[in-house]
């Protein structure tokens, strides 16, 4: 049995392995990225609208919608990057259903490059919106005794983001493939209905968690910020 | 019994014990979390949205304890390195 889409090989040339992973992955970035060229080709500010324009109205929208509840004072500034994350996430698990199609997200090369780039993107944005010395600072908070924790926390929710999603997302196809073995009727349809909905919780706990990361670091000792989590809370 | 036996053996007790002591916990855990979550939905049904953003976010993050030990358990079962080893040092024999 497959662990994961990294073992279903194409093509091989030496060193070079051509596996399902990478090539859903690119196939994914084609279509999202030619998809939204066509839809954006011709936009309407009038009116009227074309449908396709509508769909993504609707998901850019509701995307901000979701940074700005997260507590993010700027959604657009972040749209970009949680955006993205959640489109190709959210993408990847649902296209599941479309056969002969594994999700990329199954395996935990890709899952691990996402996380990295929320490990690398969150200090990025800490930076950019307090400094380098204050972003620092943060790790010495409450007291410099917390300096390692701090340190170590960062590190295990980047494993924690990444194995949660592979192994949700790898679950998912492993029982689907051990009931078809035991049940090869109607009772694996019922749980690839119950994989589609675990995939979108997936995207978005993904997305929301980095955008709560984001939020942590930016949000910072500003009086504004911490009226707002009490709130919040 | 050769290591060979041994290290199956290992390998499938801790596998089934994994999943079984790994999901005892998060399903508490989510038990009271949805239990909670209901009783606050009922006193504050305006407060709908945010407890449910909430409800999926910390969902999440418990169920992902039992995700972990599955994904040990999986390791455990279908890419064990102890088996790897023997079985490649068998080969080379």
């Amino acid at each position: 049995m497959r662990l994961s889409p990294d073992e279903m090989i194409f093509l091989r040339d030496g060193l070079f392995k051509l596996n399902a992973t990478i090539v859903y992955t690119w196939g994914l970035m084609l279509a999202l990225t030619v998809g939204s060229t066509l839809v954006t080709r011709n936009l309407s500010l009038g009116p009227t609208r074309s449908r396709w324009q509508n769909l993504l109205e609707i998901i850019v929208t509701g995307i901000v919608k979701q940074i700005e509840d997260v507590g993010l004072r700027d959604p657009k500034k972040y749209l970009g990057f949680l955006g993205t994350l959640f489109l190709f996430v959210a993408s990847a698990n649902l296209c599941a259903i479309i056969p002969g199609y594994e999700p990329p997200t199954g395996s935990l090369s890709t899952t691990a490059a996402l996380a990295l780039c929320v490990l690398v993107a969150v200090p990025l944005f800490g930076i950019e919106e307090q400094g380098l010395g204050e972003y620092l600072k943060t790790y010495t908070e409450p007291t410099i005794i917390m300096l390692p924790f701090n340190i170590i926390s960062e590190l295990s929710r980047t494993l924690a983001l990444a194995v949660r999603l592979f192994g949700n997302m790898m679950s998912g196809t492993m029982i689907l493939a051990i009931l078809l073995t035991i049940t090869p009727f109607i009772f694996p349809i019922m749980m690839s209905a119950l994989g589609l909905l675990t995939g979108m919780v997936q995207a978005y706990i993904f997305t929301i968690l980095a955008a709560v990361y984001i939020a942590a670091v930016t949000r910072g000792r500003d009086p504004r910020g911490e009226a707002d989590t009490k709130i919040d809370v | 019994m050769d290591n060979a036996t041994l290290i199956a053996i290992a390998s499938i007790f801790t596998a089934g014990l994994t999943i079984a002591l790994g999901s005892i916990g998060p399903a508490l855990g989510e038990g009271r979390a949805v239990a909670t979550a209901l009783s606050s939905l009922a006193q504050q049904p305006d407060a709908a949205a945010t407890i449910t953003r909430t409800l999926f976010v910390g969902l999440a993050m418990i169920e992902s304890i039992a995700i972990y030990c599955f994904v040990v358990s999986m390791i455990l079962i279908f890419a064990n390195p102890f088996w790897t080893h023997f079985v490649a040092e068998a080969a080379g024999k």
